[in-house]
C-alpha cells in the first residue's frame, strides 16, 4: 500500500500521452508505433540518431502533420484530429527546430504578440498601436524572467543565435502552456547560452511539462526526468537516464561515442 | 556584448522617431499639393488619379502587408463600379450610399473569393484569384444590369447629403480627395493595429504564429476582405467620376495594371502605390494622344523596374542614403 502511494507521488499525472503513433511518406514509415507518455512538472527528453523521426514526432504531436495511425491525447481530450491553432489555444505550444523569432519585431513586440490573442487584442483593427502598451508589464516580466532586460527594445534579428533561443522561450510561455514542446532548444549554442537555457527549463519544469528533442547528453543528463529513445522511427528504450543509458542496444545504436 | 546590443537598440528607436517627424512633414506637404492641385491640372485627371492611388494601395494593403499575391482584384474594383453606378442611376441613390453600395458589395466578392484562395499560396493563391475574377467578369458581360459591352453610361453624380452638387468638378474633386483620404487613414489605421500586429508577424513567420495559437487563415481572410473593400471604395468613386462604369473595369487587364502600380510605387510602404498608381496614369494620359502605343512603354518600364529598382520608387528612396537619414527604412 504504501509503496504504492509513493509510486504514485513520484509519477505525476500524464498530460500528453500518444498511442500507436505511425506516420508514412509514401512506403516510407518514418514513425512506427510510437508510445508516448509527458508528464505534469516532468522534463521529457526525446533522443536518438539522425533521421531516428524525433522532429517528426513533434510535428505529429503539434498536428503539423497528421498521423498515418495512431492515437494522441491532451488533457484527456482526444486531440488526433484537431488543427495545430487550436491545439495551441488548448496549451500546447512547441518551438521549432530553426528559431522561430519575428525577426523585425524588437523583442518586446515579439513577447507581446504572444500576448495579444490570450488578452483579446488581436482582431481590433480600429485601435491604435498604443493600445497594447497594456500588455507591458506583464511582457516585461517574462522578457526579465529569462534575462532579456537589456535587449528589450533590440530586433530580434540583432540578437545573438543563443538570445533568440531565449526569446522564443520567453514567447512561448507568454501563452502560459500546460506541455512545452522544444525542438533541440541547445542546437547551436554556447556553453554559456547553455547553462542559461538549461535553468530556465529546469524553473518552467516546476509547473508544467516539457518534451524536448536534445542531442547534447549532458544537458539530458542534467535536466531530463525521463528519456525515450527512437531509432528509425520505432521506440528503443524508454526510462530514466541511467538506466536509458546503460541499456546495450541504446549504447551501440547511439551513445557508443559518448561516455555514458 | 550586451553594451553593442545596447547600442545597437538605440538608433533603431530615434529611426523610427526622425521617421514618424518625417512622415508628418511629407503629409502636411502632399496635403498641400492635393488641395491646390486643381488650380494647375484638369480636375478629372486629378479624380482618376486618386481613384487609382486609392485602388493600388488597397491592392498593396494585401501584397505588401499581408504577403499575398491576388490577381483578381479588378472584381472588386470594377464590380464595385458596376454596384455604384446601378444603384444609383436605376434607384436614384445618393452618392455617398452608392459608394457605400459599392463598398459593401466589392466586401462580399472579396469574403466569397477569400473563402476559396486564402488557404492557398503563392502562384495557387494567384491562379485561383485570378480563375474566378474571370468568372466574376462573364457573369458581367451576361448579366443584364451591366447592360453588356455598352456597360452603365451617363450615371448621374448627384447631390453629396442632398446638397452639394457634385455636377460642379471643383466639388467633385474635393469630395475624391476627402474619401481618398478616408481610405488612407483607414489603411493606416489598419496597419498599425492589434489586427495589423499579427498580420506582421503572420508575414515573418506564418508556422511560428500558427504555433501561438493564430488562426492564420482568419487573419488572412480579413485583410483580403478588407482589401477588396477599400478597392471597392475606389471603384465605386469612379463610376462616379467618370460617370460610367464598363467591362474594361473587371478584366483582367485591371488587375494586371494594379499589380504593376504597386509594384512601381513600393510594395508594403503607405504612399508607394499613389506614386506607382500617378506614374502609370500620367502616362497613360500622355501617350493616349500620341501615336506611341500604352502598352510597350508600360511594359519596358516595368522591365526597367524589375532589373534595376526591385523595390519601386518610394522603396528605393526608403533605402537610399537620403533616406536612411530621414529616418526611413525598408525591410523587405
Amino acid at each position: 500500500m504504501a509503496l504504492a502511494a509513493t509510486a504514485k507521488q513520484e509519477e505525476p499525472r500524464v498530460v500528453l500521452s500518444a498511442r500507436g503513433l505511425s506516420k508514412s511518406f509514401g512506403a516510407f514509415m518514418a514513425v512506427k508505433n510510437v508510445d508516448l507518455d509527458v508528464r505534469h512538472a516532468h522534463v521529457h527528453a526525446l533522443i536518438g540518431p539522425n533521421g531516428a523521426g524525433k522532429t517528426t514526432v513533434f510535428n505529429l504531436l503539434t498536428k503539423f502533420l497528421q498521423p498515418t495511425a495512431g492515437s494522441i491525447t491532451f488533457m484527456g481530450t482526444d486531440i488526433t484530429k484537431t488543427p495545430p491553432d487550436r491545439i495551441a489555444r488548448m496549451g500546447l505550444v512547441r518551438s521549432f527546430q530553426i528559431s522561430a523569432v519575428f525577426p523585425h519585431l524588437t523583442v518586446l513586440d515579439n513577447v507581446r504578440v504572444a500576448l495579444q490573442r490570450p488578452n483579446g487584442l488581436s482582431t481590433q483593427f480600429w485601435l491604435p498601436l498604443s493600445s497594447l502598451d497594456r500588455l507591458n508589464a506583464r511582457a516585461d516580466e517574462l522578457i526579465e524572467s529569462v534575462g532579456l532586460k537589456r535587449e528589450r527594445n533590440a530586433l530580434a534579428a540583432d540578437l545573438s543565435y543563443g538570445r533568440k533561443r531565449v526569446l522564443e522561450i520567453a514567447t512561448t510561455l507568454a501563452l502560459d502552456p500546460k506541455v512545452l514542446l522544444l525542438d533541440e532548444p541547445m542546437a547551436g549554442m554556447g556553453q554559456e547560452d547553455i547553462g542559461t537555457v538549461s535553468n530556465i527549463i529546469r524553473e518552467v519544469a516546476k509547473t508544467r511539462a516539457v518534451l524536448m528533442v536534445e542531442h547534447n547528453l549532458s544537458v539530458v543528463a542534467d535536466i531530463c526526468h525521463h528519456v525515450t529513445v527512437l531509432q528509425r522511427g520505432e521506440i528503443l528504450a524508454e526510462g530514466d537516464y541511467a538506466t536509458v543509458s546503460q541499456d546495450p542496444r541504446v549504447r551501440t545504436a547511439y551513445m557508443g561515442t559518448e561516455e555514458a | 556584448m550586451s553594451e553593442m546590443t545596447q547600442t545597437a537598440t538605440k538608433p533603431h528607436i530615434e529611426r523610427s522617431a526622425t521617421a514618424s517627424r518625417t512622415y508628418t512633414i511629407f503629409v502636411i506637404i502632399g496635403l498641400a499639393a492635393l488641395i491646390l492641385a486643381p488650380m494647375f491640372f484638369y480636375p478629372i485627371f486629378l479624380m482618376k488619379l486618386l481613384c487609382f492611388a486609392l485602388f493600388a494601395c488597397a491592392f498593396n494593403l494585401l501584397l505588401g502587408y499581408t504577403g499575398l499575391l491576388s490577381f483578381g482584384h479588378a472584381t472588386f474594383f470594377g464590380g464595385a463600379a458596376y454596384f455604384t453606378a446601378h444603384v444609383v442611376k436605376e434607384w436614384g441613390f445618393p452618392p455617398e450610399l452608392g459608394i457605400l453600395t459599392g463598398v459593401v458589395g466589392a466586401a462580399l466578392l472579396g469574403l466569397i473569393m477569400g473563402f476559396f484562395a486564402i488557404r492557398r499560396q503563392g502562384i495557387y493563391f494567384a491562379m485561383i484569384t485570378l480563375a474566378l475574377s474571370q468568372m466574376f467578369f462573364f457573369f458581367c458581360l451576361q448579366a443584364e444590369f451591366t447592360q453588356g459591352e455598352d456597360g452603365i453610361q451617363s450615371v448621374p453624380r448627384g447631390h453629396l447629403f442632398g446638397f452639394i452638387d457634385l455636377n460642379s468638378s471643383t466639388n467633385m474633386y474635393y469630395f475624391v480627395l476627402g474619401v481618398f483620404l478616408i481610405g488612407m487613414v483607414i489603411i493606416w489605421r489598419f496597419i498599425n493595429s492589434p489586427f495589423g500586429m499579427i498580420l506582421r508577424s503572420i508575414r515573418e513567420n506564418e508556422p511560428r504564429a500558427i504555433s501561438l495559437g493564430y488562426s492564420v487563415a482568419r487573419y488572412k481572410l480579413g485583410a483580403f476582405v478588407m482589401s477588396a473593400a477599400l478597392a471597392g471604395l475606389a471603384g465605386g468613386l469612379k463610376s462616379l467620376v467618370f460617370q460610367f462604369a464598363t467591362l474594361t473595369d473587371v478584366a483582367w487587364q485591371m488587375s494586371g495594371e494594379v499589380i504593376l502600380m504597386t509594384l512601381l510605387g513600393g510594395i508594403g510602404t503607405l504612399i508607394g502605390p499613389i506614386f506607382g498608381a500617378g506614374l502609370v496614369v500620367t502616362l497613360q494620359n500622355y501617350l493616349a494622344t500620341s501615336q506611341f502605343p500604352v502598352t510597350i512603354v508600360t511594359g519596358v518600364i516595368f522591365m526597367v523596374c524589375v532589373l534595376v529598382f526591385r523595390r519601386g520608387i518610394i522603396g528605393e528612396f526608403y533605402a537610399s542614403r537620403l533616406g536612411r537619414k530621414l529616418g526611413f527604412e525598408h525591410r523587405r
